[in-house]
């Protein structure tokens, strides 16, 4: 009984505090004006929702299974749920009373009216309660599903509510006539809600049928008689890929929003293919890497912007194409530079190094002296933009095949490099420098190949980076950048190149759908790394250590059991 | 396959469904605006958008503006024709970047109306041409570079109720040479679009009048320590230091200029950047004598501001945290006004707002009583109130900008 | 003769040549600078004194900030990158209740009292935030390979910089003025400014203080004894977690003090003022030699008058516009030249070896 009591405490002083945070913060205040389904429930009743029912199941998970669905599982769960709502209607109480807002600006009388549901006094109170006793019972519910249907429904649930809150980019890809049906301007209607959930649960349902049947065609295509089956196949892929390489075209009048996310995203994908070579591959911790991806976006705007009468006295205006060659070559050779100094600092020294020079550069650009050159405060525009012929590229989606193609090319030099015997030289000094030293591995020329690769693909990302914008400004080249290019690296999984693509999507692609919560994002920005690194710190998606048929023969077994970082 | 007959039949019933909500739209209006209408039916809410800076170390000021909007609504009764008012806040943040992925998130909306925004110039420079090209007016409470309103680089649907820098410096580089009669300035700026525009146009409006300026500084946004780049200005010897940069670095000029040897007795100079309070409460004594430049309150009744302060203060529970607030508040109250002029009300209700006709009775705004005074839209979209006056701040602990006899007392022109 | 010169040329790589080409310029500059800025007679005596000066102060706070990032240094080998929320969390929390007690009338009455209690709320808070970062999002990682505590801390320091935005203010909040700290003392025949004294002073005895607590007491032992290695200590009897914790408390507290006397000097508060002096506390830490508490005082000091120096004395000799906007790009080049030509910094860093 004791334990128990001391289990629902637990979990509900956590989620109490959860709860705290972010009615104090004004998440619940702010989301509150955002209807996730019509007339029903608002993302600020739901984010507290979540909270209940993340309390009862935290509750319920520190239970013995057998003893979930007994009567202490309800006790605990809902007893803990209880918690959290004499925590809030505590707070609720107190606000007027104390005067809490000279010191927590979130805690108006707005607040308290959420809280209690427009209702004064103690029936406000009991709305409180009752509503977060019924988002833990959800939790309690879940447990009698029966099997296959608990997890279905949840996820379909969840994806529903999930196509409700990124209204902004579901809702413009669909027809005018359903996407009008299905949601309103802030989420779904109710009836949308509904027909979503029903239509989840159903492709949820039938998802695993499907697969196998996917699987036995692939099976029997390997087969000496799968002939016909295979070509079938092979030429569903070629189909396949054929609509995705044509789908931006297809979608481009709906999807500009769309694409200018995949621009942003990708970009950060060469960047984050870039730094890859220089962290993961070569294991050198660099956090000044926004100074070479500054340099590309600079020379192609000084080399190309019709401004700046200074520059241009001496160069004409170039088009992209002979700016281009420039600015990689600027960004190499810079690479090489800034390689040479700290050839001879290891670790954190390195990092800080590197922090060092991204500020330089970034001041440099901001700053008087160099003003009649890179613009100063004001920043440069008119950057051209690439053309074939007389076609002008101009739109976010034509862009978007520019950024492809240059990431093909990106994955092709990191993956060879990888493989060849650079990349094991790499490896090498990353997994001991010394050793490789010792071992005859020339340390300057592989540091120095990594740094300038990593800045040649940095620089092209800026390159598009400015043409791209058709404008730039000093401002956006600050120290964030380098943190989020590595940040989306750890993210994604170290070393791994999928890994650079879901961390991409991840730390930019999501950032950039949520704009609108635009003052939380870098809140839950900050919780989620930390999250991430507490519970998944490989990565999203990691590097499988890639073993060696000699090793495999030579270990065997014992190999599953050799730790790999 | 039974399973499959289920799916099939649920999948029809989907779609019927849908075919038949949408054969009971009949269309009562023709929208023929070349940009096309927003149409709103009854119950549902205009949107107006608001691409503001929200994250960084300038998110200040964009939730300083977010306030003014959002009182500016409640002044309206949260409701316009008979539809509420939505507002829809993305973050634009302070670089091209920001301003251009938020115009793109708006103009993918039909549904929004106007947008106000963005803060910085930078993010308005990419922002402007894309939801003109959308067809979706934007005022911008803070938008200050001289580029957005200059003809041949403006975008049609681009308004502004901040003050072109232009104006203000040509305002502040008369006042000193005119009516203080130094001979002999130094400028700082922070390296924002803002500051450094108002600082170079300062500079150059001096030289032509016959001053001379001796020294050109700059600081960086974050700096606390100016002891040294005010010794540095000190040595040149001016007259009057000019530094129409924001808190909490101006209020830190002005205080430290007490402590350097030789600035004892230089006039300081700021702009509408640092007319608040902040100023006074981080400057402490030594903001006595600084001279400000802002739009003229005596123009109109300045009762009315100070209504606005006290519905900030109920609402918010603090002051406002920057200078943008009242611009913002005036240009949705613009648009507001707008909107109301150009929207065709159909019997039941719903209303079609034709974008063009939009833009262009934002474009006729004319005497229209702001907060920040007398408001006239221009052909180019600059909507400030060009009488700019210079306040004096007298005392180190009042403000109070309805009473001419208490500080800032206005004392140009005359 | 010949022979030993050839003997030792062998042992340089291109990389030395290119990196003694580098130094050799920059020295060329500086020196070119100091000459003309030094002979322009612009500034006179006293506005030299008076660069140090203000550099002196601006240098202490970082000092004060350096100290906590050497001492978690020293023991994990990471980069606390939320200190500078955590100096921050401080006296943003602080100030309510020095606005409190300012219309309460008691900065009038009794300034010293007033003070001591806005430090030692500043200082409890900035430990409990110190503290708690460490239980939550350090502790569970210890062991884990270098870059993920890295990471977690700057996520950390994203979640405390704006969840301390939505609690107080995106604003500013001004600090009341301490009426004894105002105005100026005479020291040998200059004038200084009471504030700047003031935070010095405190500094060098927070710095005595610690280092004290460090070398003599049990506690100290411990620390140092973790920071030598974490295994042997944990063997003698010492309680590693426990240790760790104090070790943050006590760089917690140190930068709750140096927020304060941050908000002092220049009066204003805010969520984003840790940002830019924690990068800039960490550089000087390194210049000290990290793991170090003289080294990071000292680094924060040098740090400091450079700042303040640099730009008049080398950048305005080669006529470089505006020279005080780039004193950020002094200071990070200083130190990046000290990393390449003495990566141990000044004092020399005390660091275990790596377990």
């Amino acid at each position: 009984m004791k334990t128990q009591l001391r289990l629902m405490f637990r979990a509900g002083l956590i989620g109490g505090l959860i709860a705290l945070h972010l009615t104090l913060v004004g998440m619940v205040e702010a989301l509150n004006k955002r209807e996730i389904i019509e007339d029903i429930i608002t993302l600020g009743q739901l984010l507290l929702m979540g909270v209940g029912l993340g309390t009862a199941v935290y509750a319920l998970g520190k239970l013995p299974r057998e003893r979930r669905t007994q009567r202490e599982g309800w006790w605990v769960a809902l007893g803990a749920v209880s918690v959290v709502a004499l925590i809030l209607g505590l707070l609720a109480l107190a606000i007027k009373p104390l005067n809490l807002r000279f010191m927590f600006q979130n805690a108006s009388p707005a607040l308290v009216r959420i809280l209690t549901f427009d209702t004064p006094g103690v029936l406000g109170l009991v709305k409180l309660w009752a509503f977060l006793l019924f988002s833990g019972a959800l939790a309690l519910v879940y447990l009698y599903i029966p099997q296959p249907w608990d997890r279905t429904l949840s996820y379909a649930v969840g994806i529903t509510l999930l196509m409700g809150i990124l209204r902004a980019l579901v809702a413009p890809l669909l027809p005018d006539i359903i996407s009008d049906f299905l949601f309103t301007p802030s989420g779904l209607t109710q009836i949308g809600a509904v027909i979503l959930v029903v239509l989840w649960v159903l492709f949820l349902h039938y998802w695993p049928d499907f697969k196998a049947r996917l699987e036995t065609w692939q099976k029997e295509a390997q087969t000496p008689q799968g002939a016909p089956i295979r070509r079938r196949l092979n030429i569903a892929f070629l189909v396949a890929i054929l609509v995705l390489l044509l789908l931006p075209a297809i979608l481009r009048d709906k999807g500009s929003y769309l694409f200018e996310v995949l621009d942003m995203v990708g970009i950060y994908i060469i960047m984050g293919l870039g730094l890859n070579i220089v962290v993961g591959f070569a294991g050198l911790l660099d956090l000044g890497y926004v100074a070479f991806f500054a340099i590309g976006a600079y020379t192609m705007a000084v080399l190309t912007t019709p401004e700046l009468p200074f520059v241009r006295q001496y160069i004409p205006p170039m088009n992209f194409w002979e700016a281009l060659p420039i600015a990689l070559l600027l960004s190499l050779v810079s690479g090489i530079l800034l390689g040479v100094p700290v050839l001879k600092t290891r670790g954190d020294y390195l990092a800080i190094i590197t922090l060092g020079f991204g500020e330089i550069i970034r001041l440099l650009v901001i700053s008087d002296l160099l003003k009649p050159i890179l613009g100063g405060a004001q920043g440069i525009t008119g950057v051209a933009r690439p053309t074939f012929g007389s076609f002008v590229v101009n739109e976010s989606w034509e862009y978007f095949y520019i950024i492809l193609v240059t990431i093909g090319i990106g994955i092709f030099i990191s993956t060879r490099l990888r493989d060849s015997r650079l990349g094991r030289a790499w490896k090498a000094i990353r997994e001991d420098e010394d050793v490789a030293v010792a071992m005859g591995i020339d340390h300057v020329s592989a540091k120095l190949t990594a740094f300038a690769t990593g800045a040649l693909l940095a620089g092209m990302a800026g390159a598009l980076f400015s043409s791209r914008l058709y404008s730039i400004a000093p401002h956006s080249f600050n120290v964030l950048i380098s943190i989020n290019v590595l940040c989306l690296l750890i993210v994604g999984g170290m070393g791994s190149l999928p890994g650079v693509v879901v961390g991409a999507l991840a730390l930019v692609g999501l950032p950039e759908l949520l704009r609108e919560f635009a003052e939380f994002r870098l809140l839950v920005y900050g919780a989620a790394l930390v999250i991430m690194m507490l519970y998944k710190p490989e990565g999203l998606w990691p590097e499988k250590a890639r073993v060696s048929r000699v090793a495999r023969e030579v270990f065997g077994d014992r190999l599953k059991t050799l730790k790999v970082e | 396959m039974k399973r499959r007959r289920l799916f099939v039949t649920v999948l029809l019933f989907v779609l019927a469904s849908i075919v038949l909500a949408a054969c009971q739209k009949k269309p009562q209006y023709t929208c023929t605006d070349p940009k096309g209408c927003v149409e709103i039916k009854p119950g549902e809410p205009i949107r107006v958008g608001a691409a503001l800076v929200f994250s960084g170390g300038a998110a200040s000021y964009g939730i300083d503006s977010k306030r003014g909007i959002e009182i500016a609504i409640d002044d309206l009764g949260g409701e316009l024709l008979g539809h509420p008012i939505e507002l829809v806040a993305e973050d634009s943040q302070c670089n091209p970047e920001g301003g251009q992925a938020a115009a793109q998130k708006l103009a993918a909306d039909k549904t929004i109306v106007g947008v106000i925004g963005t803060t910085c110039s930078s993010a308005a420079k990419n922002a402007a041409p894309i939801l003109s090209e959308a067809g979706i007016v934007m005022i911008s409470p803070s938008n200050t570079a001289p580029y957005l309103t200059d003809p041949a680089t403006r975008s049609p649907f681009y308004f502004r109720t901040a003050h072109n820098d232009k104006v203000q410096g040509k305002v502040a580089a008369e006042f000193a040479y005119n009516e203080l009669g130094v001979r002999k300035a130094a400028t700082i700026h922070d390296g924002s679009v803002y500051a450094e525009q108002l600082a170079n146009v300062f500079a150059e409006v001096f030289k032509q009048l016959g001053g001379e300026v001796v020294a050109q500084e700059a600081v960086n946004v974050g700096d606390t320590d100016m002891r040294p780049v005010l010794t540095t200005i000190a040595a040149k010897g001016p007259e009057i230091i000019y530094f129409p940069i924001f808190n909490p670095e101006g209020p830190l000029i002005a205080a430290q200029s007490k402590e350097v040897e030789g600035l004892q007795d230089v006039k300081l100079m700021g702009a509408d950047g640092l007319f608040s309070k902040e100023f006074i409460e981080v400057a402490g004594e030594a903001a006595v004598g600084v001279y400000l430049s802002s739009p003229d309150f005596s123009a109109f009744n300045p009762e009315r501001y100070d209504a606005f302060l006290k519905k900030h203060e109920e609402k918010y529970g603090e002051k406002p945290i920057s200078a943008f607030h009242a611009h913002a508040y005036d240009a949705m109250m613009i648009l507001a006004e707008a909107i109301k002029k150009a929207a065709v009300v159909l019997e039941d209700g719903t209303i079609y707002i034709p974008r063009t006709a939009l833009r262009d009775a934002v474009a006729e705004t004319k005497d229209f009583q702001g907060i920040t005074g007398n408001l006239t839209c221009d052909e180019n979209g600059d909507c400030a109130d060009p009488h700019i006056a210079v306040y004096q701040i007298t005392s180190a602990t009042e403000w109070d900008t309805t009473d001419p006899e208490k500080s800032p007392v206005k004392i140009w022109p005359k | 003769m010949w022979e030993r010169l050839r003997y030792r040329l062998r042992y340089v790589s291109g990389t030395d040549v290119a990196l003694w080409i580098v130094a050799a310029l920059l020295l060329v500059m500086i020196t070119v600078g100091s000459y003309n800025s030094l002979t322009s007679g612009r500034y006179t005596g006293k506005q030299w004194f008076d660069f140090i000066i203000s550099g002196l102060a601006q240098g202490s706070i970082y000092a004060l900030i350096a100290l906590g990032y050497t001492m978690v240094y020293g023991i994990l080998f990471m980069i606390n990158f939320a200190h500078g929320e955590v100096f921050m969390s401080g006296p943003f929390t602080a100030y309510f209740l020095a606005e409190v007690l300012e219309q309460r009338g008691l900065f009038e009455t009794n300034p010293w009292l007033a003070l001591g209690l806005v430090m030692l709320l500043s200082m409890a808070v900035s430990t409990v935030v110190a503290v708690s970062l460490e239980r939550i999002a350090y502790r569970p990682l210890r062991g884990a390979p270098r870059l993920v505590p890295l990471i977690t801390a700057i996520g950390a320091s994203f979640f405390l910089q704006y969840t301390f935005r939505g609690l107080y203010t995106p604003g500013f909040k001004a600090y009341p003025e301490v009426q004894p700290l105002k105005g100026t003392w005479t020291l040998f025949g200059l004038e200084i400014q009471r504030m700047l004294i003031a935070v010095f002073v405190s500094s060098l005895l927070l710095l005595l203080l610690l280092y004290a607590f460090v070398q003599f007491t049990k506690v100290g032992r411990a620390i140092r004894a973790v920071a030598e290695d974490q295994q042997a200590a944990a063997l003698m009897g010492v309680d590693v977690d426990r240790t760790i914790s104090i070790t943050f408390a006590v760089g917690g507290a140190a930068a709750g003090a140096a927020g304060v006397f941050y908000a002092l000097m220049f009066r204003q508060v805010n969520f984003f003022m840790g940002f830019f002096p924690g990068l800039k506390a960490f550089t000087a830490a390194v210049l000290g030699g990290i793991g170090n508490l003289p080294g990071a005082m000292l680094g924060g000091l040098f740090l400091g008058v450079f700042e303040s120096l640099g730009p008049s004395l080398f950048l305005e000799g080669l006529g470089v516009p505006a020279a005080y906007q780039l004193k950020d790009a002094i200071a990070f080049t200083m130190l990046v030249l000290f990393l390449i030509f003495r990566p141990t910094g000044i004092l020399g860093e005390r660091l275990a070896k790596r377990a």
